[in-house]
Formats: C-alpha cells, structure tokens, sequence
C-alpha cells in the first residue's frame, strides 16, 4: 500500500513572544521541530507499512528548511519525501493549505491511507486534514486513537470521543488524523539516519501541481487575520503560607466568600 | 476595501425619501440631514436609489470570488446532539448567537440532525433560536463526517447565512472543516470571543493560537457564510423561555444528495471517567509532585467532596497513575471549570494552556515560585499530603 503522511514544521515552542513595535510574532532563535502530533503520524504511517507492506512518502508545504522536517521523517522510517513549497503558498490559511497539499497528493494516483497529526501546536486548529480529505473526494475519520483492522479494501478504527470512542469502519483510500495515544514513536535509528541524509528530497511548486494560484496562498485564503496580541496575564493571586491546618481554614473561608463553594 | 455607506451632508436636502425607502428603518432625518444608523443598516442600497440628488454614496466590498455578501442573511448554529442528547455548547451557541443576531438585526437558526430527535427542536427555541431545521433520519442517529457535511453544506447553499456557529467539540472540529471546504469558505478554529464590527458587519472572530500565548482576531472579509468553531465554556448558556415561539422546519434527505462511505459500528463508554472532565465545573488535578498512583486517592476524595472531577497533569499519566482521559493540556483536553485545583503540578506551559481559562486557579505546591503559584487565584504553599487532608477536614467540618 502507498502511504502517505502530511507533516507540519513548527516552532520548538509555544511559549512565542509577539514583537511590541511590529505587531508580528517573534520567531527568532526558536529552533523548528516537527509538530509533536505529527510524530504519532509518522510512527503510525510506517507500522502500517511494517504491518501490509509499501511505502510511506512523507509531505510538508512550507519554505525550504522544512526539509529538515521531512529528513526526521526519513530517519523515523518514511521512504521518501516531498517538499510542497511556492512563494504563491505563502500566507495561506487552513483552506489555502488543505487546496495546495491536496492538490499535491492528487499528482500521486495509488495511494492508500493518509496520516496527519491530529492538529498543529502552532495554528492548534485540526482543520487541515479533514479539508484536506473533502478536497480530495475521499473519507476521513479524525481523532483516530487505535487501527483496529486493515485490509486493501478497509480499515477499523477507533476514534476519540469526549465519553469514549466510536468504532469507525472506512474503505480505502481514506485520511486519518491521529491523536497521542494511538502509540509510542520511535526513535530515529541509524539505519534511518543515514537513509535521511542521502535522501532526494522531491519538490513541487504550484506550476508543477498545476495549482490555480488565486486559490492558494494569503489571496486563495477567505479567513484574514486582523491582529494579534498577548493575552492578558492573569494577576493579583493571593499565597498562603505556614500551618496547613490553618491556610486550609483561610483557603475555605476565602472560597465560601466568593460564593464558590 | 470594506463596505461603506456615507451621506454627502452637502447634497442631502433632508427630503426624508431614503427614510422611507429603507426596509430597515436605519435612517432618520435629524435637523434637515439624513443620518445612517450604522448598528441598523444592512447595506441593501435601497436608499441609493431612492435618493433624488445622489446623496448617499455607497462603497461595496469588491469581491475576488464574485459573492454577493447581501444576500447571506442570519446567523446559524448547528445543535450538535449526541446520543440523542443536545450537548450543552449548543446552549451557549444560542446566547451569543442571538447576540450576534440582535446587532444584525436577523433571525437565529439552528440546525439539527440526528435519529429520533425532532421533540428536541422546542427545546431550541426556548432557548432562543426563531427557526430550526431538522433533519430526523435513522441513518443519522450517529455522527459520520461524510452524511453530516452533505447536509450542513447543501443547507447553507440552499439558504445563505451569513454566520454558521458550531461547538470547538471533536464532532464540531472534524466536520465543519468538510463543510468549509466544501463551499469555499472560511473557518475560524475554537474561537472565545464572537464580535460584530458594526462598520463592515463582519464577524471578529477571536482566538487563541500558539497554545494560549497569542490571541489573534480573525475575519472572513469576502467569503460567507463567515463559519466558527467555539470553544466549550466560554459563553454562558442561554436561559429556556417556556413555551417560545419559532418555526420549526422539517426536512427530508435525498439520498442522491447525501454520500455516506464511513460505517458506525458502536460506541464504547469510557467507564474510568465517572465525569466528563470537559464539561466538570469544578476539577481537582494531581501532578507529580503526588509521588506516586495512591495519591489519586487523596485528589479523588477532594474532588468528590467537591462536587468535581479528577484531572491529572502529563506526567501523571505518563507515570501511569491514572488513566490518559483524565490528562489536562495541550495533548490532553482543554478544560474550563469554575474552580481548579492543581496538586503538585508545576504549571508547564503545556498544561497551562489547557486549563488557564479556568475562574479561579488554586494551587497547592511546595514551590512558591512555580509558574502554577503565580497563575493562580489562590496558593497554598507546603507539603500537599498535609495541606490536601486539612482542606478536607476543613470542608467537612463546614458541611456539619
């Protein structure tokens, strides 16, 4: 089976501070790692393959130094790479995104499953992939916690619900994004290291996918942002120190006369 | 460039035709001149035509993608039920939505879809909505992405909201992204405040990214409807009004129209979790400073004592000290209960963000300068294994 895996480079943190006078948000010296979900996607992609047989491509859209998002990839078992990336991308918002990447995958005619992290920690909006599979015309089921079946045909999975999980039957081709629990990733062997470094990364710019440009990118995007700002910093809080039987006494107290408790 | 409308006080000769041209009634004649109500005025251009001296000149939003916004009118909001139940976001939907309708001068709708559930469409009313569209079909009885997205986005073409609102929950996430790439248009994730700008009537909607430490505001200037996905909690559910009146629409599937390759097999109930931590008011969470599994056993007696749920911090549950539903945090739940309490948790920005919302914050931690002490409304510094146990006594001796 072709399998696939749609990945995000994000920063190393979230903790991003916004630049005072500019208004924009201050990236640097913050190292780019790939979106932590996204490693349950990868190390999910390459069981699957471990488990049918194939291979596994890994995707980014993004600017040329996510292809060191996409060696990790490598190192953590994925075949091969593709980097989707056009100063024509540049600006785009989770539809924008979901039409650039999903008309990338539709240059590849076999493949089998799709895995994408559950969300991004930078955006944290679960958006793409879902859009991703309605753009491509095909199935997809979010929250995916455990593949309980695989055929050529179909697949069984559990998905993540807020009072439990529901048992989900798809046919193949299909997209799932993945949630934490599914499993535990590997860590790159070295084996996987070497293969990382002598890997072709391939490119694919908007002309190459014959992308319709005013649907990609900040134009191609209807949501717009009008700003950023910090939230506001919460303050004022109140410590208690010394005899526990006596700071517990204060605490209710203080409770019961905010009408809480 | 945005919408606008102006009146040229020089032109104007205060005539009062535009007064009664416009179906809105936003414009008046104050002392011989025409004023716009901005709040009122929905930017039909009834008034441009009616005006005998071309006095009011009108701006309209040039749209690349050929929409004409005018004709998008009202807000929705789609009444996630589960299980047969309506979930309770849908309330709080319903109280911003008519908020929002309100400044629009527009109706509010809601939009149902489920087996068996057409007797929860008054409960939709009372709670403020003037129409609701139900769609009551065996085939529907459990959320799948594919049936549910079909109807939404054929709804939403065949009647042209202007705002679609739907709950930041897994189903509200999954399927209202289908839905927005379906149609073409945008859609603003987990949003926590909803705002009309009255100038353009686009909807500011905004939210948090970068796991809580940024805020952007969000617009969707040239595509409608203007969708949203809404963060659990946020709002205040709308109070039921006995016996409200609304129309209630019924409406019938085409099976043509509505694909559906996915198959529900079952729902199996996640029985460690007595309460769902993201719908708990009052939530009472172990770290590691607990030091081991048996310390879930003084967390769970406060929180039943309370009235709450157990939560527990990642390193807790990677400790395997309690179960992965109970995780609090980026990847874990995000969490927004009247009172939490943190027990020896440090406060690491990715906990933080799933539970910073949260009214009042108390810690109870040895470290006085951890991030969770200065987060919070109220620390207790010390050894939890005797603050925990004091606090309990305390409440009992309260409740006596």
């Amino acid at each position: 089976m072709r399998i696939l895996v749609c990945i995000k480079q994000v920063p190393g943190t979230t903790n991003v501070q916004i630049d005072p006078e500019r208004g924009t948000l201050k990236r640097e010296g913050v190292e780019a790692i790939i979106n932590p979900f996204d490693e349950y996607a990868i190390e999910e992609a390459v069981r699957l393959k471990e488990k049918v047989g194939g291979k596994v491509t890994v995707i980014t859209m993004g600017p040329p130094q996510a292809e060191s998002a996409l060696r990790e990839a490598i190192s953590r078992g994925c075949d091969d790479a593709i980097l989707i990336g056009d100063r024509a991308f540049a600006g785009a918002d989770t539809w924008a995104t979901a039409y650039a990447i999903s008309t990338a995958i539709k240059t590849i005619s076999d493949f089998g499953v799709i895995f994408c992290g559950k969300q991004a920690t930078d955006g944290d909006t679960a958006q793409v992939g879902p859009s991703v599979a309605e753009m491509l015309n095909i199935a997809h089921v979010a929250y995916v916690r455990k593949i309980e079946e695989v055929t050529e045909k179909f697949i069984k999975v559990q998905r993540m619900m807020e009072d439990g999980y529901d048992l989900i039957e798809t046919p193949v081709p299909c997209l799932l994004t993945v949630v934490k629990e599914i499993n535990t990733p590997r860590i790159p062997s070295l084996k996987g290291k070497m293969a990382a470094k002598k890997a072709v990364i391939k490119q694919l710019n908007a002309q190459a996918i014959n992308a319709d440009t005013s649907k990609t990118g900040l134009a191609g995007s209807p949501t717009q942002v009008k700003k950023v700002f910090a939230p506001e910093q919460r303050t004022g809080g109140q410590m208690f120190e010394g005899e526990p039987c006596q700071i517990a006494a204060e605490l209710v107290k203080k409770l019961s006369s905010d009408g809480l408790i | 460039m945005p919408n606008k409308i102006n009146i040229d006080t020089a032109k104007c000769v205060g005539c009062g035709s535009c007064e009664g041209a416009c179906p809105f009634g936003a414009i008046s004649v104050k002392e011989g001149k025409a004023v716009i109500d901005a709040a009122q005025c929905r930017l039909c251009g009834s008034c441009v035509q009616a005006c005998p001296v071309n006095a009011i000149v009108m701006q309209k939003e040039e749209t690349k993608n050929g929409i004409d916004k005018t004709q998008y009118k009202g807000v929705w909001v789609y009444a996630e039920q589960r299980h047969g139940e309506i979930s309770s976001v849908v309330y709080e939907l319903l109280n911003k939505g008519s908020e929002l309708a309100k400044t629009l001068n527009v109706a509010l709708s809601a939009v149902l879809i489920g087996s068996n559930i057409s007797q929860k469409a008054q409960d939709l009313i009372n709670r403020g909505a003037d129409k609701v569209y139900v769609y009551d079909n065996p085939v529907l009885a459990e959320f799948q992405d594919d049936p549910y997205s079909c109807i939404l986005a054929n709804l939403i073409k065949e009647e042209k909201p202007e705002i679609v609102l739907m709950g930041a929950t897994n189903i509200g996430r999954s399927f209202a992204s289908r839905v927005a790439a379906k149609i073409y248009t945008g859609l603003t994730a987990d949003c926590t405040a909803l705002e009309i700008d009255l100038e353009t009537k686009n909807l500011l909607q905004t939210r948090p990214a970068f796991g809580g430490n940024i805020m952007a505001t969000i617009l969707t200037p040239n595509h409608r409807p203007q969708m949203a996905t809404v963060r659990h909690k946020v709002f205040k559910e709308a109070q039921a009004v006995k016996g409200r009146k609304g129309e209630i629409v019924n409406k019938t599937i085409y099976a043509q129209t509505i694909i559906n390759r996915t198959k529900f097999l079952g729902f199996f109930k996640d029985e460690s979790a007595d309460v769902n931590i993201s719908d708990a008011d009052i939530i009472v969470s172990g770290g590691r400073g607990l030091g081991n599994a048996d310390g879930f056993k003084l967390v769970t007696e406060l929180a039943n004592l309370l009235g709450g749920a157990v939560g527990a911090s990642r390193a807790a549950v990677d400790s395997d000290w309690i179960g992965y539903s109970h995780q609090v945090g980026q990847t874990g739940r995000t969490v927004a209960p009247k009172i939490y309490v943190a027990c020896g948790i440090s406060g690491q920005i990715q906990h933080m963000v799933g539970m910073s919302s949260s009214d009042t914050i108390i810690a109870i931690n040895k470290d006085k300068d951890c991030p969770m002490v200065k987060a919070a409304t109220y620390s207790l510094i010390g050894d939890l294994y005797e603050i925990i146990p004091a606090i309990i006594k305390e409440l009992k001796n309260k409740g006596k």
